[in-house]
């Protein structure tokens, strides 16, 4: 499976690096650049540093402006958007996306509202980085995606960076943009490698990519869900479908054009997230697409995410709960071939990427 | 005598303005809630007076005392709250969001509390940019109550920043008295509790007021850490809107009568020659005047300035 955009060998492909890696690179040359920018956030500073993504970063830039905080996830928020509206560009650092549920009223109502209601006279350099967490039993608070309620609040950027070309590139980017951005990474992506250039370069918001080609059907993954969708494409090639897997990248603003012309083209749209699918980011992207379409829409479609449960530890509940290879090609043969008796992969095939992959523990 | 010519202006300019406000209200001009500092003039008199260009003051949706005091655009304030294009936000943010970034004013929230954190972090850039400046932040005594007012408090002392935190305790959240919402009254000893230096000011001063930031803003320029002031004082009007409620039933007006009869605004003209006070009214309702005529003059936005300023 092909994780990077830039094959190797062309002279801006760089080498290969994990996703962490990436992530740790990008901090180091945005601080080296610019001395406004600042980490700080729960254990950032700790000797296991967000399991390695902020590493060596309080050697090299000093306690200034690498520190961890209490646990005030509210305020500590609040203290990011002051500093941010007061010229500096904090990363305020979290271990997992459900934290960002105790900064709801900084993110929402100040963060995402500050430029706007008051008329342009500030700007706030935010960046907020999570972490969803999946596999080794993380259970009901360790796991959310909650992407698409910041998808819904004007003023506000999403990002979920699916590999590490990407992640390099949209955190620069994240820092550089004068709004606050959240910026979603996955746990399970954080051992993955791509090629990695050296150099600082930004994936910049709006910009969608197609990351595999295919005529039978639009397969858009979330985050994490590009490689099962990815996965789910070479299942699908040996029963004859070809899916054509599109990674949104950035999620606010949202490259809608390119699924549109996909979905227009294939006439079937599959939306595989890292989170539910009630309101969710699939929900959205198929709407829009269907509203985009208009009068030659009447595409088939389906969304597919987490079970509508809490999410729970043991194996057996947990396997049943998310989507994985086998579930999305299933429900991309659902829709390709309605007629047909329904299919599904043989499910030792069809295991999640990290249970081939990734060995844990956190 | 300057400082007292000063202070008696600002407090007056303050009066006139939340005045006027409550006069033109019912003629539905002011397309915006409005809170009125009436009768607490003399707290974000006395703490401004003790600051400087490069400081900045963070003030609550009951703002327009110490955004006046700060030194904020008086035009580009009744603009805001007449909805405005010339308003300090455009007419995007009303009297409940003032902002004024060139005096130092930061921006207002309408959510209890928010501001806190907010100005900390205003406070934690002075400390790190060395700018020298210092942050004052108001505050009713309703704040004092939410969970990110503890955070700050620890977080500022934690890393020493240069932040003055002012408890406007006026003994009401909305209709809501202290007794049905605090375990104990001993607020300055919850502060102190962090290493914050806190002192309780009940005696309605501004000149006690302004000793006490003066001497609070000193030592976080000589690099100290914070300071809290909870100063007690009385909202003379209702909670949102232009009138009196003392015949609501949720408090007595024999509240006031000790506040009114030490009115810092009658106090302080009584200690001036009447011409100096004469001089100073001329110069207040002018420029008041002048601020509600442009306010009225400017125009509104138009419809398609509705999507401007989502993102920066």
């Amino acid at each position: 499976m092909t994780m990077s955009t830039l094959e190797p060998g062309s002279a801006s492909a760089g080498r290969l690096l994990r996703y962490v890696d990436a992530l740790r690179e990008a901090f180091a040359q945005e601080m080296e650049r610019d001395e406004s920018v600042f980490v700080f956030g729960l254990d950032v500073d700790d000797h296991k540093s967000i399991q390695g993504s902020t590493a060596g970063l309080l050697q090299r830039f000093g306690p200034e402006r690498v520190f961890t905080t209490p646990l005030s996830e509210d305020a500590m928020t609040g203290v990011a958007i002051g500093a941010a509206m007061a010229g500096m560009r904090p990363v305020h650092v979290h271990i997992r996306m459900d934290f960002l549920l105790l900064c709801m009223n900084q993110l929402v109502n100040i963060a995402a509202k500050a430029r706007y209601m008051y008329g342009g006279t500030v700007k706030v350099p935010l960046v907020v980085r999570s972490m969803v967490g999946k596999s080794w039993g993380q259970g009901a608070q360790h796991s959310q995606g909650l992407h698409s309620m910041f998808m819904h609040v004007p003023g506000l950027k999403v990002v979920a960076p699916s590999n590490a070309h990407d992640a390099k590139g949209c955190m620069i980017a994240a820092i550089r943009d004068d709004n606050p951005v959240i910026v979603m990474e996955h746990r399970l992506l954080y051992p993955t490698e791509a090629y990695v250039p050296e150099t600082a370069y930004e994936v910049l918001p709006g910009k969608a990519r197609v990351v595999a080609p295919g005529g039978d059907a639009t397969l858009v993954g979330i985050s994490h869900m590009v490689v099962e969708c990815l996965r789910a494409r070479e299942l699908l090639a040996e029963v004859g479908i070809s899916a054509e897997v599109i990674d949104p990248i950035w999620l606010s603003p949202l490259d809608i054009a390119t699924i549109v012309e996909s979905a227009r083209r294939t006439r079937r749209l599959v939306v595989a997230d890292t989170g539910w699918t009630a309101c969710g980011a699939g929900a959205e992207i198929v709407a829009a697409v269907l509203e985009q379409l208009g009068p030659e829409g009447g595409i088939a479609v389906k969304r597919i995410g987490f079970a509508p449960t809490t999410c729970p530890p043991s194996p057996p509940l947990e396997a049943a709960f998310y989507p994985n290879p086998g579930t999305v090609a299933a429900a991309v043969h659902a829709l390709v071939r309605p007629k047909d008796a329904a299919w599904t992969p043989d499910p030792e095939r069809a295991k999640l990427a990290h249970q081939v992959q990734f060995r844990g523990p956190f | 005598m300057e400082h007292h010519r000063r202070l008696y202006r600002t407090l007056r300019l303050i009066r006139v303005v939340e005045e006027e406000v409550a006069r033109v209200y019912p003629t539905d001009v002011i397309k915006s809630p409005v809170h009125l500092s009436i009768g607490q003039e003399f707290i974000a008199a006395g703490v401004c007076d003790a600051l400087e260009p490069r400081d900045h003051v963070s003030i609550t949706y009951r703002g327009h005392a110490a955004y006046i005091a700060k030194g904020g655009d008086l035009n580009a304030m009744i603009a805001e709250m007449y909805g405005k294009k010339t308003g300090c936000c455009q007419g995007r943010g009303g009297s409940m969001h003032l902002i004024d970034m060139k005096a130092g004013v930061i921006g207002a929230s309408a959510v209890v509390g928010t501001s806190i954190p907010v100005a900390t972090g205003f406070a934690l850039a002075a400390r790190r940019r060395r700018t020298g400046g210092v942050v004052v932040c108001f505050i009713g005594d309703g704040a004092t109550e939410e969970g990110c007012f503890a955070e700050s408090l620890n977080f500022a002392a934690l890393h020493r920043l240069p932040i003055l935190f002012v408890c406007e305790n006026n003994g009401y959240a909305i209709h809501e008295p202290l007794a049905k919402r605090w375990a104990t009254d001993r607020l300055c000893e919850r502060v102190a509790t962090y290493g914050i230096p806190a002192r309780r000011i009940g005696d309605g001063s501004v000149f006690t007021v302004r000793d006490a930031a003066l001497e609070a803003v000193a030592a976080m320029r000589d690099g100290g850490g914070p300071a809290f002031l909870e100063i007690l004082c009385c909202r003379w009007r209702e909670h949102v809107g232009p009138n009196e409620d003392f015949d609501q039933g949720y408090r007595s007006a024999d509240e006031k009568t000790p506040w009114a009869e030490r009115d810092e605004v009658a106090r302080l003209a009584a200690r001036l020659p009447p011409a100096e006070v004469a001089a100073i009214e001329t110069d207040i309702l002018a420029t008041v005047s002048a601020a509600f005529a442009f306010a009225e003059a400017s125009p509104f936005p138009v419809t398609g300035d509705l999507h401007d300023h989502v993102h920066a």
